[in-house]
């Protein structure tokens, strides 16, 4: 039971829910940058919802299956074709020894994520099948699919085709996209002036967004409150004495332009961070494409956890809907 | 004769030159073999290659230099 990948798309990658623990090692826990997407395209094809599957950006893979499967495409618009025949997205469909899973031209989001039933089977690194390029570590020999591969699968338990989640339950960023923010760990280091703009203002995803940060341009340059650099720090004033990097912190190198750390993110560093994006929110910068408008909102701590609720909530309802 | 698009698969930025300092991959008016490169889109700080799924004569390109565009917009046409 395996996959063959006849052409690799752009960087499609084997993801999972990641490998938490090694952070402090400057091992990041990487996994799906839309975690939602992947739970659910696994609910679809009946596997666990953790199971490893593939991570497409931008552009899909062309997939020969060497033997019956069911498949699912969630997360971004990015049209399954069976055979060249149009399938739908957010749908479980089986798929026939010898049939070919391609792809249409994205139409909306950035990642699809393609659950197989039985999950990818590659051998896990430190507890997970996530690939981290950048590492060496995970999918396939530590890369992105590669034309030739065969991806193994696991054994699959149940039929699951032809289950499909309701459009209210299908998560995908509005336009302007909107990233709510928890100001810190560095707030004070700019003006408030400068604070208040940042979130005022309108921003672009640059062309430098990949699974390590998401940088945004066309905000105004921060002001910053005149300082001694401490020890370690050095003169520009976005610099700080080097400092841990959380998941989702925003750096401003040069006071210029945001970069959001994502799932492959860097453990620290010598930037300041205006704040960071809060959990509930990653999964959508995961979907944005380069020059997609985005808004940063301020939120504090009470709105943050009752975003995670929200989220958790969505999440159960999703399971309600596909247990059926 | 008919007329063939050729479309960008990613977003990005689209570059008709392999650097700056050199000539354009194609011009209107040249002939293009199947596979041959005639662009580039730049995103995720690297850079793919356009190539042509048809042979014939590059009529115009429907995008600029250094244009952002989006998948599945077209990007040159070509007579084939």
């Amino acid at each position: 039971m395996a996959v063959k990948v006849l052409s690799p798309g752009l960087m499609t990658t084997i993801q999972d829910m990641g490998r938490p623990g090694y952070y402090h090692l400057g091992i990041p826990i990487g996994g799906a940058m839309d975690r939602l997407a992947l739970r659910t395209a696994n609910m679809l094809v009946g596997n666990d919802e953790g199971a490893a599957g593939l991570e497409a950006v931008f552009m899909g893979p062309e997939l020969e299956f060497t033997s019956d499967a069911v498949v699912a495409v969630t997360g971004a618009d990015l049209p399954p074709k069976l055979d060249g025949q149009a399938m739908e997205c957010w749908t479980s469909f089986p798929v026939k020894a010898g049939q070919v899973l391609s792809f249409d031209y994205l139409r909306s989001g950035a990642r699809a994520y393609i659950a197989i039933s039985g999950g990818i089977d590659t051998p896990p690194a430190l507890g997970s099948r996530s690939t981290y390029a950048i590492g060496a570590l995970g999918g396939v020999d530590g890369r992105a699919i590669q034309a030739g591969d065969e991806l193994p699968l696991g054994p699959s338990s149940a039929d699951a085709a032809g289950k499909t989640v309701p459009d209210a339950l299908r998560r995908a960023p509005g336009s302007p996209a909107e990233l709510r923010v928890l100001p810190g760990l560095y707030w004070h280091r700019i003006t408030e002036t400068s604070g208040d703009r940042f979130f005022e203002e309108t921003w672009k995803v640059a062309g430098e967004a990949d699974r390590m940060g998401y940088r945004f341009q066309g905000g105004t340059p921060l002001d910053f409150i005149e300082r001694e650099p401490p020890f370690g720090a050095g003169s520009d004033p976005s610099n700080i004495t080097d400092a841990c990097y959380p998941y989702g912190s925003i750096q401003v190198p040069g006071g210029t332009e945001p970069i959001v750390l994502h799932r492959d993110a860097v453990s620290g560093g010598g930037y300041f961070m205006i704040g960071t994006v809060i959990s509930a929110d990653m999964d959508l910068i995961g979907q944005l494409q380069p020059n997609t408008p985005a808004r940063f909102v301020r939120t504090d701590m009470h709105g943050a956890l009752a975003a995670r609720q929200d989220r958790a909530r969505m999440l159960a309802s999703i399971r309600e809907a596909l247990a059926q | 004769m008919a007329k063939q698009e050729i479309r960008s698969p990613l977003p990005g930025t689209f570059y008709r030159k392999p650097a700056p300092d050199q000539p354009e991959f194609k011009a209107p008016g040249d002939h293009v073999a199947k596979g041959d490169v005639i662009g580039l889109v730049e995103v995720m700080k690297s850079f793919h290659e356009i190539r042509s799924d048809f042979e014939g004569t590059l009529t115009g390109f429907v995008v600029d230099n250094e244009d952002a565009v989006t998948p599945g917009q077209v990007l040159a046409e070509i007579e084939s």
